[in-house]
């Protein structure tokens, strides 16, 4: 499919299909990896945060379901 | 009867899809903005990030949000006004829905918003999110920008249409 964009004149009601310029698409490109590299940094944050908290649950022999017994 | 939910503009993607959708030249007349967006993305997957830039620019944005999936939930913050569409592996002709509300869009003020959506999946991989957005900038917003976090194009039939609210 080609690179364009519709943009509404709400002013108007007028429908344009206009193809995106070289700017736009490298823009385009730039905010997909910069998403990309703020998920991965999410995720890793997550998966760093669930092996901590399961390393705690081991060291204290206890299952998620106790400790939240214990904090309930 | 007062008139208080009305129309400004409503546009549904055409067969050679779109990598965005622009609502330019938005009326300062109403107080509050309702975007609906019935989307389906090209992404490789079940669900895709769509989000919303304003004026013109992504910037300024935070969020936080919970969201589920097929079988786990979550929340965060992110840097985006973000929600959810369908995309390619999800069930065929199906489309994610969404909806930001965004209040005193006209005023002086930092701009929030809230925002739902779903992507569309006859499986037990899908996902919603429900989102409360800042945008912190004091213009009015006459601009509102549909695009895709993940570079991927708008399908065909994928639709947004722009109301606006106001009180009399």
């Amino acid at each position: 499919m080609a690179d364009t964009k519709i943009v509404v004149d709400c002013s108007t009601g007028e429908v344009s299909e206009i193809e995106l310029t070289a700017e736009e698409v490298a823009q385009r490109a730039a905010d997909a990896k910069a998403y990309a590299d703020a998920k991965a940094a999410e995720d890793a944050d997550k998966a760093a945060k669930a092996a901590d908290k399961a390393a705690l649950l081991e060291k204290l022999g206890i299952s998620e379901d106790e400790a939240k017994l214990l904090l309930g | 009867m007062p008139t208080t939910f009305t129309k400004i503009a409503s546009v549904s993607v055409g067969v050679l899809g779109a990598a965005s959708i622009d609502f330019s030249s938005i009326p300062s007349t109403y107080t509050d903005l309702v975007l609906k967006i019935s989307a389906r993305t090209t992404r490789v997957d079940f669900s895709d990030a769509i989000s919303l830039s304003i004026n013109g620019s992504s910037a300024n944005q935070t969020s936080r949000y919970l969201e589920g999936g097929g079988t786990a939930a979550g929340s965060g913050s992110l840097s985006s006004f973000r929600t959810q569409a369908s995309a390619a592996t999800s069930t065929s002709n199906t489309f994610g829905n969404s909806e930001f509300y965004i209040p005193n869009y006209a005023g002086s003020n930092n701009k929030s918003a809230s925002s739902d959506g779903v992507s569309e999946n006859n499986a037990t991989s899908a996902s919603a999110w429900l989102v409360a957005n800042l945008w912190s900038q004091t213009a009015a917003i006459n601009q509102l920008t549909i695009t895709d976090l993940n570079s991927a194009t708008f399908v065909q039939y994928t639709t947004a249409t722009l109301y606006g609210i106001k009180n009399s």
